[in-house]
């Protein structure tokens, strides 16, 4: 039952990617500019965090 | 020509020497009257038809904008009274038009795109910056929500209720809240939780507070005695990262939906979320008030703390404070665990209505009703590190925050879906000013809960 729920969840998400693989908005130079924007931002918040945790094992 | 020869006897009758005395004068003056009362039963009646068609549509924007003022919201409103009196209630004033023009942008993008937020991003942006998106919103509400429940516990805590009764009683009234099946119902109660946030109003009354300098504090941008130091750049910061916070852009927008807003609801949507945006400060304000006035000086590091003092200098004030507080994380649980079912019934393709009976909609309430347990377990475990989670919070939030704020004015700014509601120059100068202030602020927030010694 365990094991279905998983396959179930697994080909529903599967499902969810394809539904929206594609990005509907129009990719104009502001939102690719945006998009870029926040994934270096995330990076750099990661990169803080990582830091952070290996500064608090030390 | 002809309709100076009609206007002419009315003139007339009204400026002859004695009036009525001609019949058809008379006659002119009763139709004028009678023509004044239509005009006024009219108007009365048109007023009446547009504050009944608010109170249909308002709702979304009150309960959101009151439930930011949650447990979290309520002690650092507390904190920054005690410690700088009332020299920061203009910024607080300040910050309520802030609140409204990134919720108000919530409005429009559900009632046009017919799409909760979470949808929304899945749609435009592609499943990457979906995912994303929902799984930050599931870990920082999940924990939004445990903050919820410390202060839950910790306000019933004052009158001797253990913890466990406590997480019992509010998860009980939450389930209830929302196993009706109906929008309505649970929104109609919230907005009862909403009228008990206002308990502050009268408490500050009770003590009698100095009405001038308050005034002074209102009205009169001041930086409190000392100047500008990192501690009050924290407590600035600190209040403006309680102003938004990610649940609430997902929750109304998602609420929208629900509610079945159409784009002609818009304008009503807006009131509201203005009139929420006003209680919100006027909230936040007088619980500055009343630290200000009975505790200055001191440190308060959360709202119960504060509660149990007030106990101590009169029983009724420290009741209402205490019961604001557990209204106040009742609250915001209550819209948290709403805003994350929304979410992943948005994004499952989950039947995910409050109007759906349990049987119609059973992921989208087991999902609520687990994220409750899920929650209220936490606090309940002995020597649980509450304190790394409310820190933790702060993290997160900043992680998902700047995504979530920036998505929505790119898909504000989509014509092809929001054609003539999409933002116009002002708003766009207006919001992406706040959500560049909002992102910078909120991310020195979250980088000093990392490194406290920041600034000191």
């Amino acid at each position: 039952m365990i094991l279905e729920f998983f396959k179930n969840t697994v080909s529903t998400v599967r499902s969810i990617n394809q539904k929206y693989a594609q990005p509907q908005i129009k990719m104009t130079r502001m939102v690719k500019f945006s998009l870029l924007s926040l994934r270096l931002y995330l990076i750099f918040l990661v990169g803080i965090l990582v830091y952070r945790f290996i500064t608090m094992l030390r | 020509m002809e309709k100076e020869f009609t206007a002419q006897p009315v003139v007339d009758s009204a400026t002859a020497p004695f009036p009525g005395v001609n019949g058809k004068s008379r006659t002119n003056q009763r139709d004028a009257s009678m023509n004044l009362l239509s005009k006024l039963y009219y108007k009365y009646k048109k007023i009446l038809k547009v504050i009944r068609l608010f109170l249909v549509i308002a709702g979304p924007g009150i309960i959101v904008m009151v439930a930011d003022n949650d447990a979290g919201g309520i002690t650092t409103y507390t904190a920054t009274g005690a410690k700088y009196g009332f020299h920061l209630i203009w910024f607080l004033i300040l910050l309520g038009p802030v609140a409204y023009y990134v919720q108000e942008m919530t409005v429009r993008l559900g009632a046009v795109t017919k799409r909760g937020h979470a949808e929304a991003i899945f749609h435009a942006f592609g499943s990457f910056w979906g995912w994303f998106s929902l799984l930050d919103l599931v870990l920082l509400n999940w924990l939004t929500m445990i903050t919820e429940f410390i202060g839950m516990t910790a306000a019933l805590g004052i009158f001797g209720v253990p913890r466990v009764a406590t997480v019992i009683i509010a998860s009980v009234m939450m389930g209830t809240m929302v196993i009706q099946g109906r929008y309505w119902t649970w929104e109609k109660a919230a907005m009862v939780f909403c009228v008990l946030n206002l308990i502050y109003i009268p408490a500050a009354f009770m003590i009698h507070p100095p009405v001038r300098q308050i005034l002074q504090g209102c009205l009169i941008p001041q930086l409190p005695p000392g100047g500008f130091t990192n501690e009050l750049f924290f407590f600035l910061m600190a209040n403006i990262g309680t102003t938004i916070a990610p649940w609430m852009i997902f929750f109304q927008q998602s609420a929208v939906v629900d509610k079945s807003l159409q784009e002609k609801d818009i304008t009503g949507g807006k009131v509201d979320t203005a009139i929420g945006a006003f209680f919100t400060v006027v909230v936040a304000a007088f619980c500055v008030i009343l630290t200000g006035t009975l505790l200055p000086g001191q440190n308060i590091y959360d709202a119960a703390s504060a509660a149990a003092k007030f106990m101590g200098i009169s029983k009724q004030l420290g009741t209402f404070l205490a019961i604001g507080l557990f209204d106040a994380g009742f609250l915001g649980a209550i819209c948290i665990s709403l805003a994350s079912s929304w979410a992943f019934g948005e994004v499952f393709g989950w039947a995910h209505s409050l109007n759906n009976k349990v049987k119609e909609a059973p992921w989208f309430y087991a999902y609520y009703f687990f994220g409750i347990f899920l929650a209220g377990t936490v606090v309940l475990i002995p020597r649980a590190p509450l304190v790394l989670i409310t820190l933790f919070v702060q993290v997160i939030a900043v992680t998902l925050l700047p995504a979530a704020l920036v998505f929505l004015i790119l898909l504000l700014n989509n014509e092809e879906t929001m054609g003539r509601y999409k933002n116009s120059l002002f708003q766009n100068i207006a919001n992406i000013t706040i959500v560049t202030v909002l992102i910078i602020v909120s991310s020195l927030y979250g980088i000093s809960a990392l490194f406290p010694n920041i600034l000191k």
